[in-house]
This record gives structure tokens, C-alpha cells and sequence, in this order.
């Protein structure tokens, strides 16, 4: 009936898939190369050499100080992100996962967002942390071992951190579906949700779930996936055969393939994207073409699995590089701004640094405690007789 | 509760407070009490609406409440626990309908890892009310997936609290308290017991939710039970009592926290005890009991902890399982082995 090249051809004016880039398909499915071309469909507004390009449905009006502060803002998290690496390697945490080349994925979705959005993020959004308010200090218990985050999610509208591949993309549409219920959708004031998840999560039951729920709820839901092109060694082809974006149309709803290293046009995507879902026209997917520059985590090594050319052609394509070259083509900003920034990075983590080092193991109690709201007596006899095990030791301390 | 009570004429209470009903009936009311009581809880699952639920459990309810607080779900388990613990973050009260025992399991990664773990990751900022009512247990010659016991893996899971009813009243009332409670309650139904009558009193005031409770008292042996099993207990000590052996039953009602303290003391005046449940024995409900008796009541006890149970199957095709299920004959042989002891 239909060849499997119609089902990647949905609409049949529309551009060759985007996939159909550079590698050769022997190279991808090999799993040896990531393609690095996002394709016709691709919305960009900065291209990587900085310069200003049109796009026939997304634009943006913003001033010099607005993109100063945005790249201010991927200066100082990809800062935060290389101090976090480094403290890993001195053994201050355990384990970090860098977000290094998806800063302008990261501040650009978050700063299209409001105080009265929420936002549910997977484990690598530090960038999104910032634009919530949420400082940098905030993350490291999770990664130290000291804690599980402890950020108030309600007062920051940031949900914790969640680890379980995907789970987060349906708390997300619960949280969407309430905020219709509770009659917040539908005007300029309305509220909207996002969920932050990655290429490889675009796999799992809970996704595909939460895009049904969403849909049929007609719920104010932004699905904001990060495609950095690998779950830990597993490139994206792996995980699905049409272009991410173009999932959304089986599901009933716009999906748009966005630079993800373009803070300009991520911006202006998720703000569009957010605008539609309050005022009730969501969800909407949105796939943020990007690179994941460094490793998965700290425990794992890329060199097994892909080519170093790969990351030299994505080091072209830098999001912060292409700021500052048309920051300083613009004149919007000098020697001075950038020299600030710059010192502004190193006291942010020099200070992220000193609190890392002397942050407190948790006592013993904290091992029992907020497992229920209303308490478990069995669990508070056991608490009892642990503690009561422990004092025991070294004249009562422990 | 503060919430306002809803003015609905059509759901007047009635006119004398005793009233006999089934379980299904008493937990259809007790429902609607809650939803009357708090405009913030709501009902998701699979057919719960026009249908009222393959149990009939729902009756009603969005003919009354409306689309938006008896939602029918699109058919996934993981979409219905997990959009609930968003809509719980966002306030609401939700009480997720799983048709059968069998189907819980595409929602258990969110139960065991978001359910149960939320509120101790933000150590306490996200508190999640979520309800997951499981209509459970065999006995109705329904094919595979659907006569199921899977209780003791959600006991096992801190976080989660867990509960079943045996009869109409406590149908009425636990359903209720499980909705104010601010934890997460797996709440398990005794599905082939759904139409057995009894008195309930709308007006009285409940004993606490995760309370054991002693049904008959003894002196030979004590009997413990949960959900569908303490009409089986109850049946084997009505059988003893005329052959001059006196039974004490406990019906368990909660199953985490476990409420063993009725049963310490029991145990401490019969020194036998009998723990009769539908699920396979290892590493169960039932294996906890006996581990935490012999413990506990060490001197007391005349013969070890035997336990009556489903075997370490699969659940069998229908046809077997009158021989699978714990019975009647079965107990009172346990009772039998204990006394001979």
C-alpha cells in the first residue's frame, strides 16, 4: 500500500527527511556517526558564523540587552557545568551529567517561559534550573550524595530532577491536564507546562503516553525534546526511523524541528509554542537539534562509540560562539561586557567550588525521614532501634 | 475536610443511616461521599464513566460530577497513574480505577518510582493523595490476568501504603479515609466478594484506616485474613466452633503499615496461629506476619506460624482454580496441624 519512504514523506510537498544528511546510512546505523544536519525543516534565526537569517514563520524582536543576557546566561551555565565536571574528577561528586553544547537548547526554552509556567526536566537540565531560579549549589546533593534535590518544586515551579527514562513526560500531562481543569487556559494569562526529555526517552511507553494524554486532554503541554543525537552510545537512528519532530503529526499536533544551538530561534519556537498552549491550543512537540559535547555522565567514554570528527564539525556550530560574534558585529556589546561575564563565571565557580566542599553528609536520621506524610509506626520503631544501634558506637556519637 | 460540601439534591443522604449493601454498593457511596465532600477529587480509569466501571464501582458518578472529575482514561496504566501524580502536584485528589489485578503492571514503574518515592526525594515539599483502587483476587472463572494477588509487592515498597476492605461498612468508610489520606494508598478490592451484603452505618464514626481488627474472638487458635480470605476465616471458625474449636479471626485491613499488635495478643492467649491469604506464600504478606509473630510472641507459641495461600504459580486456568484458592477445608486442616502440634 505505502512504501516506507511515503510514511517519512507525511506531507508530500515537504523537504527530503532530514536525516537523509551528510553520513550514509551504513555510517548511522553503524552507530558510528550522528548526523549534524537538522535539514530543510529546521528553524534557525542564527546561523553558526552569527549571522542573522529569516525564517518564513518564527521570528524574533529582541534588543542588545535581552541577548546580552542571554548569552550571560550560557556563559555562566556552561561555567557551572565544567566546574561540576572538574569537582567530579577530584572526587567533591560522584558522578556529574554534562550539558555541554545544549546551553542554548536550555537557556533558550527556559527563558521563554514564565514565573506561572511549569517546567518538568529529566536530569540534564541545569541550564533550565537557572532559568527557574534555581542556583547551581541546588544540584550538587544530588550528584554529591547528600540529597535528592532540594529545591521547593512548587514555589519554583521546577519539578526534581527525574532519573526513570520518561517518567517525567506523563507527570508533566497530569500537571497540564490540572491547570485546564482548574480553568487556567485560554487567554493571554493562561498557564502552560513543559517537559524536558531527550532523544533516547522519545522510546519509551511513558512518552508516546503522555503524548496521547496530552492530545486527547487537549492539554497545555510543551514536549520539549533535546535531540543531542546520542542516548549514551546509541545514535538516534536507533530509536526511530522519521525525523523526532515529525512524530507529533501521528499524535495530532504541530511538531517543529528548531536549532537547538540557535538561543534566538529556541527562544522564539518555545515561546510561540508556549503562547498556543495558554491560550489552549496544545501540546505541541518540540525538537531541539543539538549535540551533546561531552560525555553521557562522567562514568562513561564516548570514544568507544563515536568519531572525533563528529564533535570537531558540532564545534562549529558552537551556541555560545555564534552569540558573541553577532553581539560584536552588532556593537551590542565590548571588551568590557565580556571580560565581566568572564568574571562573573569564575566567582560563580569559585563559589559553587567552596560550597561543594563543604557541604555536611546528611545523618543517619535523614534515612527515615519524609517517607510518609502522615508516618508508618513500623518504620519509626525501626528508626528507633537503628539510632538506638548507633549511639552505641564511639561513647554515643556517630 | 474544608472543602465546600456541593449542594446535589439527587444525592440526599438517605433517609435512615443503617442500611444493608453490598461492597460494591457501600464503595459506589463512599466514593461519592468523598467527591461531595472535596470538589478536588476525581476518578480516572478505564470505562468508569458512562459504563460506571466493569464492576459497576463508578455508577453514576460522571453522569453527576461531570467529565472532568470521572475522567475516562485512555487505555494505559502507566498514562493513568502517571498524569495522576501531576494532577496530584497540581492539587487534585485522584482515585485511579485499575480494571482488574492483572493490569497494574504497565503502571508499576510509576507507582515504585514516582508514586512512592515523591515525597521523600523533595522530603516532603510534593505530597501525593493518589488512591489506586485494584479490584483483586480469583474466584470468578475469568481467564488469565484477571484473578490476580500482587498486594505484597506494593507492601514491599516503602513509600506506598496499602489497604483492603472485607466488608460493606468497611467499604464504605476505608475508601473515604484512604481519599484524606496524604500518602499514597493502593487500596485492594475483594473482587468476587463484591456482592455480599452487610449493615452499614452511614452516620457512625470509623475506627482509624490502618488498624487491624479482631472479628470473633477465641481461645484455640487465631486466624488472620485480609480482603477476600476473612469470609473464608470467618466460614472455617462458624465449621470449628461446631466441632467444639474456638477460632479467634483477625481481619488485617491494612497491609502496610501492618497492624500486628491485635495479633501479638492474640497469639498470646492461643499460641497458634493460622495466616490465610490468596497470593503465593514466598516472600509475602504472610511470610512477613509469621516472620514478625515468631519475633514477637517466640514463648507464646504453642506450634510454628502455618500459612494457608495460593501456591508458587503462575494463577492457574480457571477450571483449577477452586483447588489453587485457599478454602474452607484448607484452613480448617492448618488449624488441625497447628492444634496437633
Amino acid at each position: 500500500m505505502s512504501s516506507p519512504e511515503q510514511w517519512t514523506h507525511p506531507e508530500p510537498d515537504a523537504a527530503p527527511a532530514a536525516t537523509a544528511a551528510k553520513p550514509t546510512a551504513e555510517q548511522v546505523i553503524a552507530g558510528l556517526r550522528a548526523t549534524d544536519e537538522g535539514g530543510a525543516d529546521l528553524v534557525q534565526l542564527l546561523t553558526p558564523e552569527g549571522e542573522r537569517v529569516t525564517h518564513p514563520d518564527f521570528d524574533i524582536d529582541i534588543s542588545a540587552e535581552e541577548l546580552r543576557g542571554l548569552y550571560r546566561d550560557m556563559v555562566l551555565i556552561r561555567r557551572v557545568d565544567r566546574e561540576a565536571n572538574a569537582l567530579q574528577r577530584k572526587g567533591q561528586l560522584g558522578i556529574w551529567v554534562p550539558l555541554l553544547g545544549q546551553e542554548a537548547a536550555q537557556i533558550g526554552a527556559g527563558r521563554a517561559m514564565r514565573p506561572t509556567d511549569m517546567a518538568f526536566p529529566s536530569y540534564r537540565e541545569h541550564g533550565i534550573a537557572w532559568t527557574r531560579g534555581v542556583h547551581p549549589t541546588e544540584l550538587l546533593g544530588i550528584f554529591r550524595g547528600t540529597d535528592q534535590g532540594t529545591w521547593d518544586p512548587v514555589e519554583k515551579r521546577f519539578h526534581p530532577y527525574t532519573i526513570v527514562i520518561g517518567n517525567q513526560v506523563l507527570n508533566a500531562a497530569g500537571y497540564a491536564m490540572g491547570q485546564k481543569f482548574d480553568g487556567k487556559v485560554g487567554d493571554d494569562d493562561g498557564e502552560a507546562t513543559m517537559v524536558f526529555f531527550g532523544d533516547g526517552a522519545t522510546s519509551q511507553g511513558d512518552v508516546h503516553e503522555g503524548f496521547v494524554w496530552a492530545a486527547v486532554y487537549d492539554a497545555p503541554l510543551v514536549f520539549f525534546c533535546q535531540n543531542n543525537q546520542w542516548a549514551i552510545s546509541e545514535p538516534t537512528e536507533r530509536q526511530s526511523r522519521l525525523p523526532l519532530y515529525q512524530r507529533a503529526r501521528g499524535y495530532g499536533f504541530p511538531g517543529i524541528r528548531v536549532d537547538g544551538n540557535d538561543v534566538l530561534a529556541t527562544l522564539a519556537v518555545t515561546r510561540w509554542a508556549l503562547d498556543e498552549c495558554r491560550h489552549g491550543n496544545g501540546p505541541i512537540l518540540i525538537e531541539a537539534f543539538t549535540y551533546r559535547m561531552d560525555a553521557h555522565t562522567t562514568s562513561d567514554d564516548p570514544t568507544r562509540y563515536r568519531l572525533s570528527d563528529e564533535l570537531e564539525l558540532w564545534k562549529l556550530k558552537d551556541p555560545i560562539e555564534r552569540v558573541k560574534v553577532y553581539l560584536v558585529r552588532q556593537q551590542w556589546a565590548d571588551q568590557e561586557f565580556f571580560a565581566g561575564v568572564e568574571a562573573e563565571a569564575d566567582e560563580l565557580a569559585e563559589n559553587l567550588r567552596e560550597f561543594c566542599v563543604n557541604m555536611p553528609d546528611p545523618p543517619a536520621e535523614r534515612i527515615f525521614s519524609n517517607v510518609y506524610a502522615e508516618g508508618n509506626p513500623n518504620l519509626e520503631a525501626q528508626r528507633d532501634e537503628f539510632l538506638d544501634y548507633v549511639s552505641g558506637f564511639a561513647g554515643g556519637e556517630h | 475536610m474544608a472543602a465546600p460540601t456541593m449542594d446535589r439534591s439527587t444525592t440526599a443522604a438517605p433517609a435512615t443511616p443503617v442500611q444493608t449493601l453490598t461492597i460494591s454498593k457501600a464503595l459506589n457511596m463512599g466514593l461519592r461521599a468523598s467527591m461531595e465532600a472535596n470538589p478536588k477529587v476525581i476518578m480516572m480509569g478505564e470505562d468508569i464513566g458512562k459504563l460506571g466501571g466493569v464492576f459497576r464501582i463508578t455508577d453514576g458518578l460522571q453522569k453527576d460530577f461531570g467529565e472532568q472529575r470521572v475522567l475516562d482514561t485512555p487505555l494505559a496504566e502507566s498514562g493513568i497513574i502517571g498524569t495522576a501524580v501531576g494532577l496530584a502536584i497540581r492539587g487534585y485528589r485522584p482515585v485511579c480505577e485499575i480494571q482488574f489485578d492483572g493490569f497494574i503492571f504497565p503502571g508499576f514503574d510509576q507507582i515504585v518510582s514516582q508514586v512512592a518515592k515523591l515525597h521523600y526525594r523533595t522530603q516532603g515539599k510534593i505530597k501525593l493523595p493518589i488512591v489506586i483502587r485494584v479490584p483483586f483476587g480469583g474466584g470468578i472463572g475469568a481467564v488469565e490476568h484477571h484473578s490476580e494477588s500482587p498486594e505484597s509487592y506494593f507492601a514491599h515498597t516503602a513509600g506506598l501504603k496499602v489497604v483492603s476492605c472485607s466488608n460493606p461498612a468497611d467499604a464504605y468508610w476505608m475508601i473515604q479515609q484512604a481519599i484524606d489520606c496524604d500518602d499514597p494508598v493502593l487500596f485492594f478490592e475483594p473482587k468476587r466478594r463484591y456482592y455480599e451484603k452487610g449493615e452499614v452505618d452511614t452516620t457512625a464514626q470509623p475506627g482509624p484506616l490502618f488498624q487491624s481488627r479482631v472479628l470473633r474472638t477465641g481461645t484455640d487458635a487465631t486466624l488472620v485474613a485480609y480482603g477476600p480470605m476473612v469470609r473464608t476465616a470467618l466460614d472455617a471458625a462458624t465449621a470449628a466452633a461446631e466441632d467444639g474449636t474456638s477460632l479467634e479471626v483477625i481481619d488485617l485491613r491494612t497491609l502496610s503499615p501492618l497492624d500486628l499488635v491485635p495479633v501479638f495478643e492474640s497469639v498470646r492467649r492461643t499460641g497458634r496461629l493460622v495466616v490465610v491469604s490468596e497470593a503465593p506464600s514466598e516472600s509475602s504478606i504472610a511470610s512477613e506476619i509469621a516472620a514478625k509473630v515468631q519475633q514477637e510472641c517466640f514463648y507464646s507459641l504453642q506450634a510454628p506460624v502455618l500459612r494457608v495461600t495460593g501456591f508458587d504459580t503462575p494463577y492457574p486456568p480457571s477450571k483449577l482454580e477452586e483447588e489453587f484458592l485457599p478454602d474452607l477445608d484448607r484452613v480448617l486442616h492448618a488449624v488441625d496441624r497447628s492444634l496437633a502440634w
